[in-house]
């Protein structure tokens, strides 16, 4: 029980991470980016080749996870994604689901459909016992990394000069650039550490999510409900949402093997019918 | 304000029904494709699938076209009327094809009409999720009660009986293009009345401002709940056509590729005046044939460029030369 | 009799800032009822509450003796409530004829017909017919909204209220904006508006507010300052004050 809720917990912080640039973008930048997957494929991918091909270690190669994607993130949101801040949902929409395609046939004729694995150090195999809990090392790295990742975030953005402009940038784009915010610069920034998030939690998640090309596609739902359930005027709304799902979907498929895929869609739908704007978004005036 | 009343409401009515005439290039339209009977027997297979896919892509312009709902996916009731055909046959519930196709549609109108409450809910996003998430979560259903629906391998073994009682599906496809046509033009028919009618307009309202169209007292939430049951059932049709037509229904019909491939259809035609999925129906079977012939392996990275490059140049723009091209009026343009 | 209008104790909260705060305000019928006060007094608020926008935090509301508190926007509309907006709110690609005939054909239930084809109830179009006349729109009828220059969309913005044939009309600053020109045609298209009809008006233009209504309310932070005639609130030193403060700041 107490497992299931320490695997539950480990799999929304991944969620977390996968998500949360999706929450800033959608946030910060008012876009929907159903892309958002391919850049966590990315992370995953990086990490693949650098440690089973080119032998880098596993803890060397997670910067380069972020790295990588990040910089591919940079160069499409100067080069395309800043073109389609402006325009409306449905081509937002359609853009990015033609990314996605775009990297999904790609990453299948590169890498081949199979599903790959990371090579794992041997330092992160197996469980141990605590207290008759059984604790996976791996999930147990994963919690304490995403653990940190997230209070670095909850710092960067209330605490941190930058932080206060994005929230700026947030509020009033016009009047932000008004005051001298570099609101295109302060947008490709987040879009980047977004994306490189994405990316790292992509690395991190091989081992537990499974990684193939069709990856951005089978997890769009699971960002997509983190987001909407837990709203874009904070991180903590995305966080625990994450949790939440990850937790319910673990749980589900361990007691109700039968009907576990079920479990997260019924949350959706309660959720949904109780919060139409989300289980932690504060009802908004307008 | 001299001009008598009477004429004056005669003239008013003359303007106001005037979107609803029948232009000469929509007769040409419905002509080439009853033309395409007699002139193309030996195609009549494909051009089954064109009026299926057709038919789903006027479902889905009904929803985004005309009400401005995002849906990932519409394949949940296309998928939903396949296997309710399906099954019909399979159990020989329903023998008759076009009472089945007409229940199954009802059906998944049925299916709409209940899932439409959550979709009325939140923001684009939230629609985004929901209609992914029904999709996938019909899909999951189909897989699991394999007893009924035979999960992964699909529904097999299924006969279909003449339509009407006399016109048997054979291996030309000649009943079953007559078939999807006549199926797909009627509901076109009844569509094109839809958009023209006080209700149409009132749908085009709640799309441009919503927050006027309650203000002079329209209900928007049972509007949007009305069309998105209707285009849930033409959904639901354009399914149960293609099960009948292949004799054969899969858990694919539920896929995610399926709704995404028709957001593309429709966006190639243009959305908002009915003939934009028709049009991008034969446009994208077209281009599937050409460049399956040349990658079949790699088609979606195809697809995709063809959405990103649409977005690119900007569908405004395709849809002024559409417009040059073939002389209709299609809303959008209009509107900028 | 009920009054037209009348709300007790409404009051609507945006995080910790109070918008409306115990507003209760009473409004006679067939009053021309002017709203004024500074920026940010929140007279848009009220109005949103008034109409269903926007959902009140505490308090009720009554038109013509009826709760309606808890009622959704249109259904407000079914009982003879209409309101304009203070920036226009039209349907870009409709023309003005479209426009009209979309809220007489609601207002006379067949919005929902679906199998006639637009404009043929002939009685319908007589009455579509003499708003577009009664508002000068009869010439431009055809054009697309968004072609038509601003004076003529301000008239097609209160006219698609009064084409809701309400019984209380709220007007959200129905001059803002125009041209001084055009001034004219809006001020006596509301002039002309039939007696038994009830206005709730917002108006920054004070010579309009003096010049059109029979009683004045001014709102202040949320929350009723003063009621009173035209000639009480012109003599009242608070209001004064809290004009002149304003103009103030502003310089």
């Amino acid at each position: 029980m107490v497992t299931i809720l320490f695997d539950g917990i480990a799999y929304g912080m991944l969620l977390f991470v996968l998500a949360c640039g999706l929450s800033v973008t959608l946030g910060v930048m008012n876009f929907i980016n159903l892309a958002h997957g391919a850049f966590a494929m990315a992370g995953g991918y990086a990490t693949v080749v650098l440690v089973n091909r080119l032998g880098v270690p596993f803890f060397a190669a997670l910067p380069l996870a972020f790295v990588v994607p990040a910089a591919i993130g940079v160069l499409l949101e100067r080069t395309l994604y800043r073109h389609l801040y402006a325009r409306s949902h449905l081509d937002q929409v359609l853009f990015t689901i033609g990314l996605t395609f775009m990297a999904v046939a790609a990453t299948d004729y590169l890498a081949g459909s199979q599903q790959v694995f990371v090579k794992i150090p041997q330092a992160l195999e197996g469980r141990f016992d605590l207290a008759g809990v059984g604790i996976g090392k791996y999930r147990l790295m994963i919690i304490v990394i995403c653990g940190l990742l997230t209070l670095g975030l909850q710092y960067a953005l209330t605490r941190t000069t930058f932080g206060s402009r994005l929230r700026a940038a947030v509020d009033d784009p016009r009047t932000a650039q008004g005051m001298g915010i570099h609101v295109n610069a302060v947008f490709a920034v987040t879009f980047a550490v977004g994306s490189g998030l994405a990316g790292l939690g992509g690395a991190l998640g091989a081992e537990i999510l499974g990684l193939d090309p069709h990856f951005p596609l089978k997890f769009m739902i699971y960002f997509l409900i983190v987001v909407a359930v837990g709203g874009t005027s904070s991180i903590t709304g995305p966080f625990l949402a994450a949790i939440l799902l990850g937790i319910c979907d673990v749980g589900g498929k361990y007691y109700l093997p039968k009907l576990g895929a079920f479990v997260i869609y019924t949350i959706m739908i309660v959720v949904l019918i109780l919060r139409p704007q989300g289980l932690f978004s504060r009802a908004q005036g307008r | 304000m001299s001009t008598a009343p009477g004429i004056v409401a005669i003239a008013l009515a003359d303007r106001l029904a005037q979107r609803a005439r029948w232009q000469p290039v929509e007769i040409v339209f419905w002509a080439a494709a009853a033309a395409s009977v007699f002139l193309l027997p030996g195609k009549h297979i494909i051009l089954a699938e064109i009026a299926i896919l057709a038919l789903f892509a006027l479902s889905l312009d009904l929803i985004l076209g005309y009400a401005g709902i995002i849906s990932l996916g519409h394949a949940a009731f296309f998928g939903f009327g396949a296997y309710c055909a399906g099954l019909l046959a399979q159990h020989h519930l329903i023998d008759e094809p076009v009472l089945a196709l007409a229940v199954s549609g009802l059906a998944a109108a049925a299916l709409g009409f209940a899932t439409s409450f959550l979709v009325l809910r939140g923001s684009d996003l939230t629609r985004l999720m929901v209609t992914l998430g029904v999709a996938l979560m019909l899909r999951e259903i189909a897989n699991r009660f394999d007893a009924l629906t035979g999960g992964a391998d699909g529904l097999q073994g299924i006969t279909i009986a003449p339509v009407l009682g006399r016109f048997a599906f054979d291996i030309t496809g000649h009943a079953a293009y007559v078939y999807a046509l006549a199926v797909t033009f009627l509901l076109f028919l009844a569509a094109r009345r839809l958009v023209h009618s006080p209700f149409g307009l009132s749908l085009r309202s709640v799309k441009g401002n919503p927050l006027r169209a309650a203000a002079i007292g329209i209900s928007v939430n049972a509007r949007l709940v009305a069309i998105y049951t209707v285009a849930a059932g033409y959904a639901g049709i354009a399914g149960a056509l293609l099960t009948q037509i292949s004799a054969f229904c899969s858990l694919d019909v539920f896929s995610f590729d399926r709704s995404a491939d028709l957001l593309l259809v429709l966006i190639i035609g243009g959305t908002g005046y009915l003939y934009g999925g028709l049009i991008g129906a034969v446009l994208f079977k077209l281009m599937q044939d050409w460049l399956a012939t040349m990658t079949p392996q790699y088609w979606q990275f195809w697809i995709g460029l063809v959405l990103v490059a649409i977005v690119l140049v900007g569908r405004q723009r395709m849809a002024g030369w559409l417009y040059c091209a073939r002389g209709l009026v299609p809303d959008m343009l209009r509107r900028r | 009799m009920p009054f037209a209008l009348e709300t007790a104790g409404l009051s609507r909260q945006f995080g910790g800032i109070a918008a409306a705060k115990d507003v209760t305000l009473r409004v006679e019928r067939g009053a021309r009822h002017a709203l004024i006060g500074p920026n940010g007094a929140g007279k848009t608020t009220l109005i949103n509450l008034l109409t269903g926008v926007l959902r009140p935090s505490a308090g009720s509301i009554l038109l013509e003796g009826r709760d309606i508190t808890r009622l959704a926007p249109h259904r407000r509309v079914g009982l003879g409530l209409a309101r304009t907006f203070q920036i226009n709110q039209l349907f870009a690609d409709f023309t003005p004829l479209e426009t009209i005939g979309l809220a007489v054909s609601e207002r006379l239930g067949h919005g929902g017909d679906w199998w006639r084809v637009a404009g043929s109830r002939l009685g319908l179009n007589q009455d579509i017919a003499s708003v577009l006349e009664r508002f000068h729109l009869a010439d431009a009828m055809h054009e697309p909204v968004s072609t038509l220059p601003y004076g003529k969309q301000r008239l097609l913005e209160i006219a698609l209220a009064v084409a809701c044939r309400p019984r209380v009309l709220l007007l959200d600053e129905p001059a803002a904006g125009v041209p001084e020109e055009d001034r004219h045609e809006i001020l006596a298209s509301v002039a002309a508006l039939p007696e038994d009809v009830t206005v709730l008006f917002i108006e920054h233009d004070m010579d309009l507010v003096f010049s059109f209504a029979r009683r004045i309310s001014v709102l202040v932070n949320g929350t009723l300052f003063a009621e009173g005639t035209p000639e009480e609130i012109a003599r009242d030193a608070r209001v004064k004050a809290v004009y002149l403060g304003e103009e103030a700041v502003d310089a």
